[in-house]
């Protein structure tokens, strides 16, 4: 679809998103839950944010967003979108950055449309609007744009109301809305995680095929490994609220460098059929919580006295790789690929994230 | 902690589960005031120490399933006994009285929904005990094993559930479920909003437990990793049809029902070879009668005019029935 050029687009070699040093508080600056979370996407990237509940994943991605939560703030840092510091706008400016240069799609799509209206009209006033054109053009523009993303007959989906159509139809039409403007970025906050397995799959695949046509940069914000496997060319793993490890997929799942993505892979549904149960000892630390050393040692199966004594930096570990784990060098952690080995050696018992059961 | 002591020995904790059905449904159908059939000629068991997966999607009347179990859904067609007992014969006062003693639990989906907010931990997990009559003093010493068997801490009694994780509070409703000693618990969606770890965390829990109480567990999911790891057997079901039923590692690896099939390869993952013919799976096929009997046909890339005829679940080996006219020879179109 023809659309006009963005403001400030992004130079080949620049990227899309930088987040720079992002710090965020909650409950009125009173805690800091993200603490110096740096990353890029560049154009026709797909980054995948991955953590469990309370990583600080979706405050990374409100933020980038401009939807904070009551109480949320952005205390330092930067977040450029091309060269436009996001961090600086106003409400007003916003408005013409959100839908047009960074569209976003969430987990419950039906909570975001006007049940009152159908869904083509919802598509199409925004176009109408904003490009000026006759109502006419924008149901043409808003019919395209269904057939676009996916949706079987989509002149008749057009006149539908949301409650006429099922969760993975409006997250497509969700989507349509969200590309409507030719974004630069689109961020899907855990936008399949509530749908069925085949439609996942389906829609999964409309983003990595809107990426490659639109030259797309994507952000996927998920709890599921699995899910950015299949999509995401690099991952960057948040451990409460810091980012442990930042990587190509491939690498970092077949070879992990930081012992809690070696966990969460080890937990993940990544496809293995009967695969054990495994679990992530602990609980993550309360927000606000802080200790010198390595937030996640006390979880840890390989921490020694050294990782709690002092800060912990983030260190490149070759090939574009980050990681923040002083023994990452001398640890050889288990990836996807190693485990079905390990369960054919029947040996799982002397690994130390198995050190933990059920309590009994 | 045992809780076995007051009532027959449960079943040996060996994973083999014992002979008679605990569950067991026949020629099931659901409607819903004058509209078309929910659920419709379902044969199910589900044997004491064994978890049955149930996998379909939204619609599927999976939810319709376990509700029909605990007399929540109006059956029209068919039988549902639970350990002996026809569930769908009881009216009136035996029925309330049925769902008082608590034998057969629904845990439903939404824990932060479904428990009260007022309620501190030891009342929601005590209400059921309430409602049968148990007296207070034992009420208090069942919540409290009740909590232990599913890994919650004691400091948790004062708590509402807003002061819950997801996982802890996915637990109180376990708790709440097993607190009056059921022979049957219904789990509908029990991990569908937890991370991975916590996900793991309930699963093994219900795998416990079923061992331990002599449970029989029906899980619904729309999750088939959710199920792969914890189920025993599966049953697959589509616009209210069973398509597939059968041990769990057969049904994922091997499916007999191109819906099945179709399931299994669309599951995300790291393993791109799952993905194999899944380009084949979503295509329906041109041959598909426009008034075929069979609910997937519209969908099905090997659809044709045998499928005008409805397709009733056929034995396909040991404890395995596939409701497909062209199982299993539409297998050999995927490897081409």
């Amino acid at each position: 679809m023809a659309s006009p050029p963005s403001d400030h687009p992004a130079p080949a070699d620049r990227p899309v998103l930088t987040v720079d040093g992002l710090h965020v508080t909650v409950g009125h600056g009173r805690t800091e839950a993200v603490r110096d979370v740096s990353f890029t996407v560049r154009r026709g990237e797909a980054l995948g944010l991955v953590g469990e509940s309370g990583s600080g994943k979706t405050l990374t991605c409100r933020s980038v967003l401009g939807l904070p939560a009551p109480g949320v703030r952005v205390s330092a840092g930067r977040i450029d979108l091309g060269s436009t510091d996001l961090t600086a706008l106003t409400g007003r400016q916003w408005q013409q950055v959100r839908g047009s240069r960074l569209g976003a799609v969430f987990q419950d799509p039906g909570s975001y449309l006007n049940p009152a209206l159908t869904v083509g009209r919802q598509l199409g006033e925004p176009l109408r609007l904003r490009l000026g054109i006759s109502r006419a053009e924008a149901r043409r523009r808003a019919v395209d744009l269904f057939a676009a993303v996916g949706l079987r007959d989509p002149g008749a989906v057009h006149d539908r109301y949301p409650h006429e159509l099922s969760g993975g139809m409006l997250q497509r039409v969700l989507i349509a809305v969200a590309v409507s403007g030719d974004p630069e970025l689109l961020v899907a906050d855990e936008a399949t995680t509530a749908l069925d397995t085949v439609v996942q799959a389906e829609v999964l695949d409309l983003l990595d095929r809107l990426r490659t046509e639109r030259g797309l940069a994507l952000l996927l914000v998920t709890h599921d490994l699995a899910v950015v496997a299949e999509v995401c060319d690099r991952i960057v793993v948040l451990y409460a609220g810091q980012v442990v490890e930042d990587g190509p997929t491939a690498e970092v799942v077949t070879a992990p460098a930081h012992p809690y993505t070696e966990a969460l892979l080890r937990v993940a549904a990544t496809g293995d059929r009967r695969r054990g149960l495994a679990v992530i000892p602990g609980r993550p630390p309360e927000p606000g919580t802080t200790g010198p050393g390595c937030r996640f040692a006390d979880r840890c199966g390989y921490a020694t006295d050294a990782c709690t004594a002092g800060p912990v930096p983030l260190t490149p570990a070759g090939d574009g790789r980050l990681v923040r784990c002083l023994r990452a060098a001398e640890l050889a952690l288990h990836g996807a690929a190693d485990r079905d080995a390990d369960r054919a050696a029947d040996r799982p018992a002397d690994r130390p994230l198995d050190r933990t059961e059920v309590p009994a | 902690m045992t809780l076995t002591t007051d009532r027959p020995a449960a079943p040996p904790a060996t994973g083999r589960p014992t002979e008679e059905p605990l569950l067991r449904i026949r020629g099931l159908g659901v409607s819903y005031g004058t509209g078309a059939r929910v659920l419709d000629g379902i044969d199910l068991d589900a044997r004491a120490g064994e978890i049955l997966g149930v996998i379909g999607e939204t619609g599927s009347g999976k939810t319709t399933l376990a509700r029909a179990v605990v007399g929540l859904a109006p059956v029209t067609t068919g039988r549902i006994t639970v350990d002996g007992t026809d569930r769908t014969a009881l009216r009136g006062r035996a029925l309330r009285e049925a769902r008082r003693a608590g034998a057969v639990q629904y845990m439903f989906q939404d824990p932060l929904r479904s428990l009260d907010p007022d309620l501190a931990v030891r009342h929601l997990i005590g209400e059921p005990l309430a409602v049968a009559g148990i007296p207070a003093d034992v009420r208090a010493e069942r919540v409290l094993t009740a909590l232990d068997l599913t890994g919650l801490d004691r400091a948790l009694l004062d708590r509402t559930p807003g002061r819950l994780s997801g996982g802890q509070r996915q637990r109180v409703a376990l708790a709440r479920a097993i607190v009056t000693r059921p022979r049957l618990l219904l789990a509908d969606e029990p991990v569908s909003a937890l991370d991975a770890s916590n996900r793991n965390h309930v699963l093994r829990l219900l795998d416990r437990l079923r061992h331990e109480l002599g449970l029989a567990v029906v899980v619904i999911s729309h999750d088939l990793d959710s199920l792969a790891g914890v189920a025993d057997r599966i049953a697959v079901l589509y616009r209210g049809r069973l398509v597939e039923q059968g041990p769990a590692e057969a049904v994922l690896t091997r499916p007999l029902h191109p819906y099945s099939a179709l399931l299994a390869a669309s599951a995300p993952g790291l393993d791109r070879t799952r993905r194999a013919g899944l380009a084949l799976l979503r295509t329906p096929s041109p041959a598909a009668p426009a008034d075929a009997a069979c609910v997937f046909a519209h969908r099905c890339p090997f659809a044709d005019a045998d499928c005008r005829e409805l397709p009733q679940p056929q034995p396909r080996g040991a404890d395995r029935t596939a409701a497909c006219h062209h199982a299993p020879a539409w297998r050999e179109h995927l490897s081409r």
